[in-house]
This record gives C-alpha cells, sequence and structure tokens, in this order.
C-alpha cells in the first residue's frame, strides 16, 4: 500500500540553525531518500520551495491568490511516496525522517490504490 | 436452555473471537461487523429449528462464505490472508487461533485517537452495544457511535495491521492496551455496574494471552483485588473507606487469585506501575490475616509510583500515606507542594487536604476543603461520604 509522507517545518525553526548545521541536514537527507530508495519502496519524492512561493487557486478556479491555501504556522516542505506493506511500517519509516526531528511528518494512506 | 439464551450466552462468549478472525483477514471491522451480525441473524431463523453442535463454527462459516461472497462482486476487498477453514462441527473455536490479541493491539493503537480505544475495545472485544458504551461514558449515542465508526475507517483505510508488535514497540503497544483496559475499570471503580466486570473479563483475556507479561499480570491482580471490595466499599448509600472497612466483607477467592497473579508478576522482575499499584492492594489485603494496616510498606510502595507514574492521582495517594504513616502535618506538606490549580481541580486532592487539615486542629480550613471536595464529586455515595464528614466537623467550626 503507498502512504505519502508529509513533512512539517516552522520556518523560524531553521532561521537560527548554523549553515554547517543545514549542511548536516541535508546529508541526512540524502541518507534518508537513499535508505528508501534502497528498500525498494520509494514511489516518489519532491522537495518545496518556501510557502512564500505559493500561489492558489480556489472557486473554481475564478480566484487566484498569492500564498498558501491555509495559514499555518508549520508549512508542507516536501512530501516522500513510499510503498509499504501496512501503517506500522510507515510509522517506522516516518520515524527515521530527519524532519521528525525538527517538525512533524504527517502520514497519508492513497486513496487511488483499491 | 432457550434458543434465544443460548444465543446470547455464545454472543458473549465468542463475538471477539469470531470478529477478531474475521477482522483479521480483511483489515476492515466495519465488514467484519457486518457479516458477524448477518450470521447471528441467519442463525435466529436456522437455531430454533436445529441447534448446531458447534455454535461458533456454524456462525464462522456463514460469516466467511458471506465475506467470499461479498468478496466475488467487490475486487476492491482484498484478503490479507486466508480465512482458516471453519472447524468441523464437532470441534470447538479453540482450534482456530486466538486472534483477539490482535485486535486489541488495534483498538488501542497510536494511530487511533487514545478517548476511543476504550469504547473499541469494549465493542469489538465483548461485543458491547455502542448504547451501553456511551451512557458509561456519559456521551450522547450518536456521537459514540460516530467516534466508533470514524477509528474503524481510519484502521481500514490507513491499513493498520492486526499483528503482534515487534518486540522494539512492544512495551509502549502493551502499555496503551492496558491503558484502554485500566481506562474501562477507572469509568466504574465503586465497581456498582458492569463496566468493572468487563475490565476484569479483558484483563483475564490479555493475562490468558500474554501469561510472561509482568504488567498484564499486575493490571489484572490490581482489577481483582480492587473487585474484591466492591460490597464492602458501599454500605447503605454510603461510601467506606478502606480503612474502615469490614474485611469479612472482602470476597477472598479474588484476594486468593490476584496475590498469585502479583507473585507471579514479581517473580518476572521487572517493575512497573500497574504492579506497584496492586502491591499497595495487596498490603491492604493483609488486613484480612494481620488485623493491621503496615503504613511503613505502603509509603514505600507509594513512593516507588510517585517516582514511576507520577499522575496527580499517585501524588496525592503518596501524601496520603505518608500523612498515615509519619504524621498530618508532613502530609500535608507533601500534597500543597501540587500547584494549586491542579490541586483545586481534584476532589481527592481536596479530600485529602480536609482530612489533614482537621486532625491538625483546623476544622474551618478542613470544612472549606471539603466543600470544594463536594462540588468536584458526583458519585452519589462519595458525596454523601463527604458531607457526613463534613457535617462532623461542624461541631468544632463555633
Amino acid at each position: 500500500m503507498r502512504y505519502t509522507l508529509l513533512t512539517y517545518t516552522r520556518p523560524e525553526d531553521f532561521a537560527n540553525v548554523p549553515p554547517e548545521e543545514l549542511g548536516q541536514l541535508k546529508g541526512l537527507f540524502g541518507a534518508y531518500i537513499g535508505a528508501l530508495k534502497e528498500a525498494g519502496i520509494l514511489a516518489g519524492v519532491d522537495w518545496l520551495q518556501p510557502v512564500s512561493t505559493a500561489t492558489t487557486i480556489s472557486e473554481g478556479g475564478n480566484r487566484i491568490q498569492d500564498g498558501p491555501y491555509a495559514e499555518t504556522k508549520e508549512t508542507l516542505g516536501g512530501y516522500m511516496t513510499i510503498d509499504v506493506p501496512d501503517l506500522d511500517t510507515a510509522i517506522s519509516w516516518a520515524k527515521k525522517c530527519p524532519i521528525a526531528k525538527f517538525g512533524a511528518v504527517e502520514i497519508r494512506p492513497s486513496a487511488s490504490e483499491t | 436452555m432457550s434458543t434465544s439464551a443460548r444465543m446470547a450466552e455464545v454472543m458473549r462468549a465468542s463475538y471477539g473471537r469470531l470478529l477478531a478472525i474475521l477482522s483479521s483477514r480483511t483489515g476492515d471491522m466495519l465488514l467484519a461487523e457486518d457479516v458477524l451480525s448477518d450470521a447471528f441473524a441467519k442463525a435466529l431463523i436456522h437455531w430454533p429449528k436445529e441447534m448446531p453442535k458447534n455454535p461458533e463454527a456454524w456462525l464462522l462459516t456463514v460469516a466467511r462464505n458471506r465475506l467470499t461472497d461479498i468478496h466475488r462482486k467487490d475486487a476492491r476487498i482484498e484478503f490479507r490472508d486466508e480465512l482458516p477453514e471453519p472447524a468441523p462441527p464437532d470441534q470447538s473455536l479453540d482450534d482456530i487461533p486466538d486472534d483477539r490479541l490482535k485486535l486489541m493491539f488495534v483498538c488501542a493503537h497510536p494511530a487511533i485517537d487514545a478517548r476511543i480505544h476504550t469504547p473499541l475495545m469494549l465493542q469489538s472485544v465483548l461485543g458491547l452495544d455502542a448504547d451501553v458504551i456511551a451512557r458509561a461514558f456519559i456521551l450522547p449515542k450518536s456521537t459514540m457511535a460516530k467516534r466508533l465508526v470514524r477509528a474503524k475507517r481510519k484502521i481500514r483505510d490507513a491499513n493498520i495491521a492486526f499483528e503482534i508488535p515487534e518486540a522494539e514497540e512492544l512495551p509502549d503497544r502493551v502499555s496503551s492496551v492496558l491503558e484502554a483496559i485500566y481506562g474501562a475499570f477507572s469509568r466504574d471503580w465503586l465497581g456498582k455496574n458492569d463496566l468493572a466486570e468487563e475490565a476484569h473479563f479483558l484483563a483475564d483475556l490479555l493475562k490468558q494471552l500474554m501469561p510472561d507479561n509482568a504488567e498484564v499480570l499486575g493490571l489484572a491482580a490490581l482489577i481483582a483485588y480492587t473487585l474484591s471490595r466492591a460490597d464492602a466499599r458501599v454500605q447503605s448509600g454510603e461510601f467506606i473507606p478502606l480503612e474502615d472497612q469490614d474485611p469479612a466483607h472482602w470476597e477472598v477467592a479474588l484476594i486468593q487469585s490476584a496475590g498469585v497473579d502479583l507473585a507471579r508478576a514479581q517473580a518476572l522482575g521487572s517493575l512497573g506501575r500497574f504492579q506497584l499499584e496492586a502491591a499497595i492492594q495487596a498490603v491492604h489485603a493483609d488486613r484480612i490475616t494481620t488485623g493491621i494496616i503496615n503504613w511503613d510498606a505502603l509509603l514505600q510502595l507509594h513512593h516507588g509510583l510517585s517516582q514511576i507514574a507520577p499522575t496527580i492521582g499517585a501524588t496525592v495517594s503518596y501524601a496520603s500515606a505518608l500523612g498515615k504513616a509519619v504524621g498530618p502535618q508532613e502530609g500535608l506538606s507533601a500534597l500543597l507542594q501540587i500547584d494549586e490549580p491542579v490541586r483545586a481541580s481534584f476532589a481527592p486532592a481536596q479530600a485529602t487536604q480536609a482530612y489533614f487539615l482537621s486532625e491538625l486542629g483546623r476544622p474551618q480550613e478542613a470544612a472549606a476543603a471539603y466543600e470544594r471536595a463536594i462540588a468536584l464529586t458526583v458519585e452519589q455515595p462519595l458525596r454523601r461520604y463527604l458531607e457526613s464528614k463534613r457535617a462532623a466537623l461542624s461541631g468544632n467550626l463555633l
């Protein structure tokens, strides 16, 4: 079953992180994606630009708006889709995600898979 | 025995067994409930004509066939595992592996809202009506029913596994199962309605399924000890505190079985919250033979408990034991270390404070604390007890 791990962080949490630690985080993330690939479970991944770059359309496409759909402190930073047998397996992979230490990782089961 | 009585008995004894088998194979408790209630409905028609030799196997066969039918029509339903062949009519359900432990782990899964763990377990393992559960949790039936369905949908749609957790996860997962059972028990700790009995059944079942887990044994012992005093705890509608109870009213068989479980737990050598709580009960139960309460032993156990599980309840109990073992001033000081807002909203804290204040010859303050405790208490027997303590003080107020 496919699960998508959505990573949420608060931009201010990263504002004070020294550059070398940020570089380290990138390394950790690379290793994590590598592990997912090696396990043969990675079905998709992307890393998103800051929320300040977001554009939202709504009301049947009639309304185009600067900014994200929902105003929250924590913003969606990226996603990884993995293909694993059950929720517990997805949880154990999500716990290893480097973002889990800084922000939150939301696990959503795929709805297109029946 | 009438067919309907026999059916009620079968339902009570095997509902959880059957539901666990059906839902662990499909991952879908809602579907399993549907086919199981179909099977019970068919039993209502067929059993009065001819009672099957093995009613459980009959129900499983009917439910299983219904699942296969649905499966044929709807390819979206996927079986995780082959359903077991139904037992031949002359065999019992015991020949099929018991999946109830997996079901309990699913009900108390961390991905499911913790507030619904207990209701979900009561419904799926024991087959309790949503109606009865709603009443026990003081919620409208429709609200409780909606929450239960939402949880079962999530279990299905997020594909929560019906498996025994990996060793690494096991302690946390067991403790949420224990919390869920304890949750049923603590809704009815006076033991005057049926939820305490249901919790006792669940704790005993878990004990059979995980016989080597010390905390599982600890919880079974704790519940048995507490239930042994159900009759002694309320007399003529008024609550009787443990120390004032007449041990002649305690149920000796329950105390003995609790003692066996606690001894087995302690032999396993891994201390935990429920074992400590059961050990505290055991010290009180010893009064049957010794005639005294060993306050020093209680103080040590309560201290241990307040370290290992520093809940507000454990902290107040520790202060209470300190007051009895050492003196009311020491007890009061320990109690006053709890943050005032927390203390102010917890009835046992107010009642304990009132007791110490009255022991220390401060009746006016004691009366005020009893008033606060009464205002925070809903159970009638307890209210009557607190009101009589409060009334007894009024002679000293002038």
